[in-house]
């Protein structure tokens, strides 16, 4: 399993994310230059978090623009495994890859914190290894991450079982005080229809280590050293 | 009849403009040999401000200890640099933008963060960590809501999308700071030893570079306005403050490490206050050389602008380098992938003098020696601060009718409570570094791939400072330590940022100098070198002073980061104990403020000898692996100490603490005595502690255990204070954000 992180300008999740990949779950990930048009044979592409291109116009906007992006949206398209993490998720539905929008949070202001999400489907290559309705403790970090999709998608995405992560409590209930950024149904991650495509806001490589405040993060990046599922 | 003095030909006014005095010109037409053109006064102006030539505060400055084993760069330089071993060396630095951030606090706070990331990753180090210390004026009033709110989200704008954790800070009100906010901003670097870099030149021939962003008419005298007092219209200086673009300064770091690693480049300077005559003329003058340069050929953002718009220009993501011969097209090659200019705009050259022109005519001919480096150091007027009243001179202070409710009172007051409404703004997890998180007594920080971790703290109480300006400066450097003791971490450098108002009024000098001297003896106590900082004068604002504000930031190493220590209780059935000793010291505490509203002396003393034996105290209690949790006394003393060791700790986990003691009881619990530390122990560990407190003549008692789910305190049998951990959390975690709520 070989993992690419994705270099934009303006990625600061990057050296971070490989760190996870590489040095502390000990896997092969290498980084991929946005203006190149070579994927160096990698099995994920992972869209770090950061600010791509400054996030000017909206987040993610001209990410989609990268000449890489056409490799990466071919990838997707035949089956390979992609990985949005907050600004990559931004970056993912600028591409159409996963639908939706994101608004600013509610509260207007930039949020970091660690949060708990709920596991909604673990029969995701990105969610095998924890269980239905696990919750997880995760950090954000974000002003835009107050998900929004249309009624209709948002019952689509719903009945195929596409939502994977929902902010909650530690008892792992819904609320509005949970639900940190003001998401639609406190989305916080879902996958495309194909299951290969994930976007979520929390960051699963800044949780880790037991150092640095938790590990379920690991969850999450070694359910998908187990590559697709079937 | 002697010829006319033909310095006196310019004009009064023109000289008032350029914050010059008649002496300064006089000097500078004799240093050039001539009367300078309008654009070489312009470039005076500046690099003879206060900002850029500390010319009020040198003679002073001198006073702190600057040198020690590990210090690779003292004072001089964009920041400090200090050994810490295994081949690395960390690179900080405090900054002001408090001018800037009263005119547009958004922008002003920024570009404040811009400005000291650049002169940590000039010098080669990748910033890994930014604290700030903000001082504001009462919140309750919307107008400094306002400034906080810009301050907190400029912060947060450009250092999140930069990629640096913002890991902590402090921040404290007073309404002296309401006219004039406090935006300090710290930065820590981290840098192979061999991979350091400075602004220089080494070889006369070697290209001249300017890489980033594009010069444009912001930001020009900046440093001039941050060298004069404020009058009511500062609406017309807002074209003075800076405007941040934190992407490009990302890609100007990543660009600038690629080819400093690469070796290509001999030297680089940053360009931030004065901008293009400032990096120009140090990179000349620091190498005994001279420059030439072409300002047709300086990438500019709009047209028709003027030499000394170019060559002033306080445009932010810039940066001024000097290539290694032959290695121009590859320096380019990297900055054309991260999408930014690099463009040869001038050379190095012998002689000394900067050379600079414009449409084909030479428009500066200075030496830079006079520009950089012949400033005239002024001995100011200094009025000795007057003595603190002694105690009991003031009119006698009230016992509060009930403990607990000035407890709750004192625990929603701005200063002491929680801050997550600010820090929850800060991406303070970036880098995957990040051990504490804000709200620790000190940031902490790991490096990768070792066992090390970085620790760093910034204090200082300007209400002490104001009523003792010497022990105050001594206090700020021990409480500073102190928080790092905290952790577990030994202090290695110091960098300070010296918050003051008009240096021409003799009680302000009087102020620094004594903030000063108690500096430098406590640094020696510590044997901390200062290795550089800022100093900011002119926090006036129609002729109003702010209270003189030293912040201190100080830098310390943790050798095993798996012994770092928090400031949460653990468990129940744990001892706390309290390190140091409570005296009868209500002066300048936050108690008085709060709940009495008066702000009367005299300030808590401070015995450095003491302080030094509680910190090693602790830090050989760290290292022993003795202790659960510990935690600073300061603002709010015993009490609030308490109450924070609850928060920080184990959901809802109380506390129940007996006093023994003959003082009265507000001095005993708010009371804000120096030297304090509160900590808890296993059971089994607490003779070992009090032994060794024995052994160091620090003293030490058991005061209570960890229990319950209330902070109980009670002396000679009766209840002081008595309140669930819930309800003081409340307190004391709502109090801000319910000051920014919206009121219908």
């Amino acid at each position: 399993m070989k993992f690419g992180v994705v270099v934009f300008p303006g990625s600061n999740c990057d050296a971070d994310t490989l760190h996870a990949l590489g040095d502390i779950l000990g896997r092969e990930a290498v980084y991929l230059w946005h203006k190149d048009h070579d994927l160096k044979g990698v099995d994920c592409v992972v869209l770090p978090g950061g600010f791509a291109h400054g996030d000017y116009l909206r987040s993610g906007a001209i990410a989609r623009f990268s000449p890489l992006m056409r490799e990466v949206g071919e990838h997707a398209a035949r089956g390979g495994l992609v990985l949005g993490i907050c600004n990559g998720f931004q970056v993912l539905l600028e591409m159409g890859l996963l639908p939706g929008a994101m608004l600013r949070n509610k509260n207007l202001k930039f949020l970091c914190r660690f949060v708990t999400v709920r596991v909604e489907s673990e029969k995701t290559a990105f969610t095998r290894l924890a269980r239905k309705g696990q919750v997880l403790r995760l950090p954000i970090a974000h002003f835009d991450g107050n998900y929004y999709a249309p009624p209709d998608v948002l019952d689509e995405v719903e009945s195929n079982g596409r939502v994977v992560l929902r902010y909650c409590d530690d008892q792992g209930r819904l609320s509005e005080e949970s639900n940190v950024n003001g998401s639609l149904r406190s989305i916080a991650g879902l996958v495309n229809a194909a299951g290969n495509v994930m976007g979520l806001m929390p960051h699963p490589e800044r949780a880790v280590e037991d150092l640095l405040g938790g590990t379920d993060g690991r969850l999450i990046l070694e359910s998908l050293i187990g590559g697709r599922v079937p | 009849m002697s010829a006319p003095d033909r310095t006196a030909m310019i004009d009064d006014r023109i000289l008032k403009d350029h914050n010059l005095t008649r002496d300064e010109y006089k000097l500078i037409v004799k240093l050039v040999g001539r009367a300078p053109n309008p654009t070489e006064l312009g470039l005076f102006s500046v690099m003879w401000s206060e900002h850029c030539g500390y010319k009020s505060s040198r003679v002073h400055l001198k006073k702190l200890p600057t040198k020690g084993p590990a210090v690779i760069q003292g004072p001089g330089e964009n920041a400090g640099i200090l050994d810490i071993g295994d081949g690395l060396a960390v690179v900080f630095k405090i900054e002001s933008h408090n001018h800037p951030s009263f005119i547009e606090p958004y922008q002003g706070a920024a570009t404040g963060v811009g400005g000291i990331l650049r002169d940590i990753f000039t010098m080669g180090a990748r910033p890994i960590a930014v604290m700030d210390s903000l001082r504001f004026g009462p919140p309750d009033q919307p107008r400094n809501r306002a400034i906080m709110e810009g301050v907190v989200s400029g912060i947060a704008g450009y250092g999140n999308s930069f990629g640096v954790p913002t890991v902590g800070g402090e921040t404290s009100f007073d309404a002296g700071y309401a006219q004039n906010p406090l935006v300090n901003v710290f930065c820590l670097g981290l840098v192979r030893k061999d991979k350091i870099f400075y602004a220089r030149a080494e070889g006369a021939g070697n290209a001249v570079l300017y890489v980033g962003a594009k010069t444009g008419r912001d930001g020009i005298h900046g440093a001039t306005m941050a060298s004069a007092e404020f009058g009511t219209e500062t609406e017309h200086k807002r074209p003075n403050v800076q405007v941040g673009d934190p992407f490009k300064e990302k890609l100007l770091l990543e660009a600038c490490l690629e080819a400093m690693g690469r070796g290509l480049i001999v030297g680089i300077q940053d360009m931030g206050a004065a901008g293009l005559a400032c990096s120009t003329s140090e990179i000349a003058a620091k190498s005994g050389l001279g420059m030439d340069i072409d300002l047709d050929l300086v990438p500019q953002r709009e047209a028709g602008m003027t030499p000394y718009e170019i060559m002033l220009s306080e445009s932010q993501e810039r940066m001024l380098m000097v290539a290694r011969p032959g290695r121009v097209a590859e320096v380019q090659a990297i900055f054309a992938e991260w999408d930014l200019d690099a463009v040869v705009v001038g050379r190095v050259v012998e002689g000394g003098r900067l050379r600079v022109r414009f449409h084909g005519e030479e428009v500066i001919d200075l030496p830079v020696e006079a520009i950089v480096n012949l400033c005239p150091a002024l001995r100011r007027p200094v009025a000795k601060p007057r003595p603190a009243k002694p105690a009991g001179k003031g009119a006698p202070i009230p016992p509060p009718d009930n403990y607990t409710k000035a407890f709750l009172k004192l625990l929603a007051s701005p200063t002491i409570a929680d801050k997550e409404w600010i820090f929850g703004q800060y991406d303070h997890m970036v880098q995957t570094n990040t051990v504490f998180l804000p709200g620790a007594d000190a940031a902490v920080v790991r490096i990768k791939g070792s066992r090390r971790a970085l620790a760093a703290s910034l204090d200082g109480n300007s209400l002490h400072v104001r009523l003792d300006p010497r022990t105050g400066g001594a206090a700020a450097v021990a409480e500073a330590c102190r928080n790092l003791a905290c952790v577990g971490a030994r202090p290695i450098g110091i960098t300070n940022c010296l918050n003051f108002g008009n240096p021409e009024k003799p009680e302000v000098m009087g102020q620094f100098e004594a903030v000063i001297e108690g500096m430098a003896e406590a640094c020696k106590v510590f044997a901390v070198p200062v290795t550089g900082g800022n100093v900011s004068f002119y926090n006036d604002t129609e002729g109003a002073s702010i209270n003189p504000t030293p912040v201190v930031g100080v830098v310390g190493l943790i050798e095993d980061v798996a012994q770092a220590v928090r400031p949460g209780f653990k468990a129940a059935g744990d001892i706390v104990v309290l390190l140091g000793e409570t005296k009868d010291e209500l002066g300048g505490s936050e108690y008085l403020r709060s709940i009495h509203g008066r702000e009367d002396g005299p300030a808590p003393g401070l015995d450095l000898a003491l302080e030094k034996r509680v910190q090693e105290l602790c830090l050989e209690a760290v290292g022993l692996g003795l202790l659960r949790s510990a935690h600073d006394l300061s603002e709010g003393g015993l009490a609030v100490a308490l109450a924070e060791s609850c928060f920080h700790g184990l959901k809802d986990l109380g506390c129940v603490v007996e006093l023994e003691s003959e003082l009265r009881p507000d001095a005993l619990l708010f009371g804000e005595s120096a030297s304090r530390i509160l900590v808890s122990v296993r059971p089994s560990a607490l003779d070992r502690l009090l032994q060794l407190a024995r052994d160091r003549k620090a003293r030490a008692a058991a005061i209570g255990k960890v229990y319950g789910q209330s902070i109980v305190v009670g002396r000679a049998g009766f209840k002081l204070v008595d309140v669930t951990v819930r309800e003081a959390h409340r307190a004391w975690k709502n109090a801000i954000p319910d000051l920014f709520k919206i009121h219908a």
